[in-house]
């Protein structure tokens, strides 16, 4: 348990170098990108003198690697700074987007699971007939399609044809969330506020983006399972067991899966990056009001500090997932041990 | 006469692959008595893995029996139903395989793998009485009770090996079906565990088949061997008289080849050549190509099993000439 701790603690100071890499690299690629938080906000025709004093107000006439010193000073107090284009924290819109992307992120994943892992294992344990056929075709196209393509698709089938669910936001419009936004965590919310045509709402708002998520990721996860599965049904270990008379279902699902999971679990730490990439872009088909659209909204502005924040973010997430994984391994294998 | 426990008749064996069909065991015959032990050694290849793992109709694929019977206690095996032959599994057949190291899964602890053993042959047994008898079976195998409780990770290769026996004896097979299972030991923990493997049959009353490409260890708890080259068996018999005297050149080649503390490395090199393509065997008697004594007629029909004194069988044209 202590070098668990100790562990978890050295894990979490690595971030801190990795961190600072990917803040100095977005630092500079914001600063050299044409285009500036004054000029977004003025237009192009505001007088010189206004657009001086306004670059001084954000001191933005510094040098850059002055203002890059005091963001890091800044950082280290645990501050993200104002925001250059409105008058708001950072930490203001981060705080109320964030938890839209967290339940967007954790039900994508928990669909690329749902989808991925029992679709690869019953793949593997039926090899080489139709259904092993088909599912691999599922997956490598999954694997394939572009996230937004995918969104558009489900849009187009659940939304329009069908008419079953919502394409876009949170809630309907008519939903207060007001009434009952407590976290920001609406199904949570929604719940613990008895609420349950609120809940209802939001759970039919979240299915289709999900989905979309969840769909195209599963593909690489069908696959890895299904690669694990075959390896692992190889092993001797699991000769030996249906030597000694385990029934072929405890075989393929509880020594089969459980030791084909230790890669996929992997995997899951790897691929989060790219999940937290395709809620970004899932957000922005789905108009959904999270960190991903924020994004994009304020590197249109030039927000400098905002911008910044949200990577800041997003990197802490990522560290905090694989984290996570690494924990979860030490609960599945017993050879792992910190 | 009583019944053998396990009856072989003319069993054949295919691994159909892209390239052709792997002929990896061919027409053996063989029976085992109660309470006997038999030993099958041949060089890598030979197919003593693929008839000990047919015996539990687990092949590994695209491997399957393509002719003959085995019988247990008069049943034969190849008729039953899958669930049937689940529940003689480990029940009344074990098996123990060669990779200690690897044939314990990783992720449950020993407690665990002896508790599912017991619960799948027996639903109702409790946990408890699972660790009581897994303790009795440790406590035969000189391990501590305390073990129960670890990670095969945790074990030594030796501990892990006895572990298998374990796994094996703990629903009280009367077949016990050993493939190499000293390999990756080391000779002194070796020597042990042979010593380990006779008391156990004899404790538990089990017949034994130990496959092992190490005739001198075979020869050590044995009652009978059955030498194998490329599929076949080539000579079957009682143990000291097959080493006084061998009949057939690969047995002779074998014993040549048996270690010797007076033999220098050179010569401990085994014989010359290298097992047949059992893909396109050679035609006439398998061992045709690389016989020392080889005659026109090997090359063109290949010998059947003849019965000699002492029970002894040999396939080879040496002796059907004779006669
Ligand atoms: N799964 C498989 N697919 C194809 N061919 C196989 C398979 N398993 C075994 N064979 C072939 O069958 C033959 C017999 O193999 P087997 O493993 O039974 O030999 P063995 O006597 O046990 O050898 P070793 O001493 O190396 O364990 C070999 O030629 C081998 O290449
Ligand atoms: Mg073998």
């Amino acid at each position: 348990m202590k070098g668990l701790l100790r562990y978890a603690i050295t894990r979490i100071l690595m971030t801190i170098p990795m961190l600072f890499i990917l803040l100095t690299i977005v630092f500079l690629v914001l600063r050299v990108m044409p285009g500036d938080p004054v000029s977004a906000m003025l237009g192009a025709h505001a007088p010189e003198r206004v657009i001086e004093e306004k670059k001084e107000e954000l001191g933005l006439n510094k040098p850059i690697m002055v203002q890059y010193v005091n963001y890091l000073g800044q950082l280290a107090r645990f501050d993200l700074g104002n925001s250059m284009v409105l008058k708001q924290r950072v930490s203001a819109p981060i705080k109320e987007k964030l938890p839209a992307t967290i339940e967007l992120t954790f039900w994508g994943m928990f669909f690329t699971l749902l989808i991925g892992v029992p679709l690869g294992a019953y793949a593997a344990n039926k090899r080489r007939t139709g259904r092993d056929f088909g599912i691999r075709l599922y997956g490598n196209i999954a694997y394939c399609i572009p996230v937004y393509w995918m969104g558009l698709m489900l849009q187009l089938i659940f939304g329009v044809w069908l008419k079953w669910l919502p394409v876009a936001g949170r809630t309907s419009p008519r939903m207060l969330s007001s009434q009952f936004s407590k976290t920001g965590f609406y199904l949570f919310d929604t719940l613990l506020a008895g609420n349950l045509r609120a809940f209802n709402d939001v759970a039919v708002h979240l299915l289709l983006p999900s989905l979309t998520l969840g769909i195209v990721l599963s593909g690489i996860f069908v696959r890895l399972t299904r690669a694990n599965m075959l390896d692992v049904l190889k092993s001797d270990y699991v000769l030996a067991a249906r030597a000694r008379g385990v029934s072929e279902k405890l075989v393929v699902y509880k020594h089969g899966l459980k030791n084909a999971f230790i890669p996929i679990l992997t995997m899951l730490g790897l691929q989060f990056a790219i999940l937290l990439a395709g809620a970004v872009l899932t957000e922005t088909t789905f108009s959904w009001p999270g960190m991903g659209r924020l994004l994009m909204e304020r590197i249109y502005l030039r927000d400098y500090p905002t911008v910044q924040g949200v990577i800041v973010v997003f990197a802490l997430m990522v560290s905090v997932i694989s984290l996570m994984v690494d924990l979860l391994y030490a609960a599945i294998d017993p050879r792992v041990k910190y | 006469m009583e019944q053998p426990i396990l009856e072989v008749k003319n069993i054949s064996i295919d691994y159909p692959i892209s390239i052709g069909t792997v002929e990896a065991v061919r027409n053996v015959s063989f029976s085992l008595k109660e309470g006997e032990s038999i030993g099958f050694v041949g060089e890598s290849g030979c197919g003593k893995s693929t008839l000990g793992l047919s015996l539990l109709r687990l092949l590994r694929p695209p491997g399957m029996v393509v002719g003959g019977q085995m019988l247990y206690h008069g049943t034969d095996l190849l008729s039953l139903k899958e669930e049937e032959m689940r529940k003689l599994r480990g029940n009344n057949i074990a098996m123990v395989f060669q990779n200690p190291l690897t044939s314990l899964d990783p992720l449950y602890s020993i407690e665990d793998q002896f508790f599912e053993t017991l619960k799948e042959h027996n639903p109702q047994i409790t946990r408890q009485e699972a660790v009581e008898r897994a303790g009795k079976v440790l406590e035969d195998l000189s391990i501590d009770k305390d073990r129960l409780y670890e990670y095969p990770h945790q074990l030594s290769g030796g501990m892990r090996q006895r572990i298998m026996i374990g796994l094996g004896l703990i629903l009280n097979p009367d077949l016990l079906i050993a493939d190499e299972p000293t390999t990756s030991l080391d000779v002194i923990v070796e020597a042990g565990f042979i010593d380990l493997l006779a008391r156990l049959k004899k404790e538990y009353n089990i017949s034994l088949i130990l496959i092992s490409h190490n005739l001198g260890l075979v020869a050590e708890i044995a009652d009978r061997i059955a030498v194998m080259y490329g599929g076949m068996i080539m000579e079957i018999g009682e143990a000291g008289d097959i080493f006084a005297r061998p009949m057939h050149p690969y047995t002779e080649g074998l014993i040549g080849c048996v270690p010797n503390i007076k033999m220098d490395q050179e010569k401990l090199a085994s014989m010359p050549g290298s097992p047949p393509d059992l893909v396109t065997p050679p035609a006439g008697c398998r061992f045709s190509p690389r016989c020392p004594k080889v005659m026109d007629i090997c090359r063109e029909k290949t010998p059947v099993l003849q019965d000699y004194k002492n029970g002894r069988k040999v396939a080879c044209w040496l002796y059907n000439e004779a006669e």
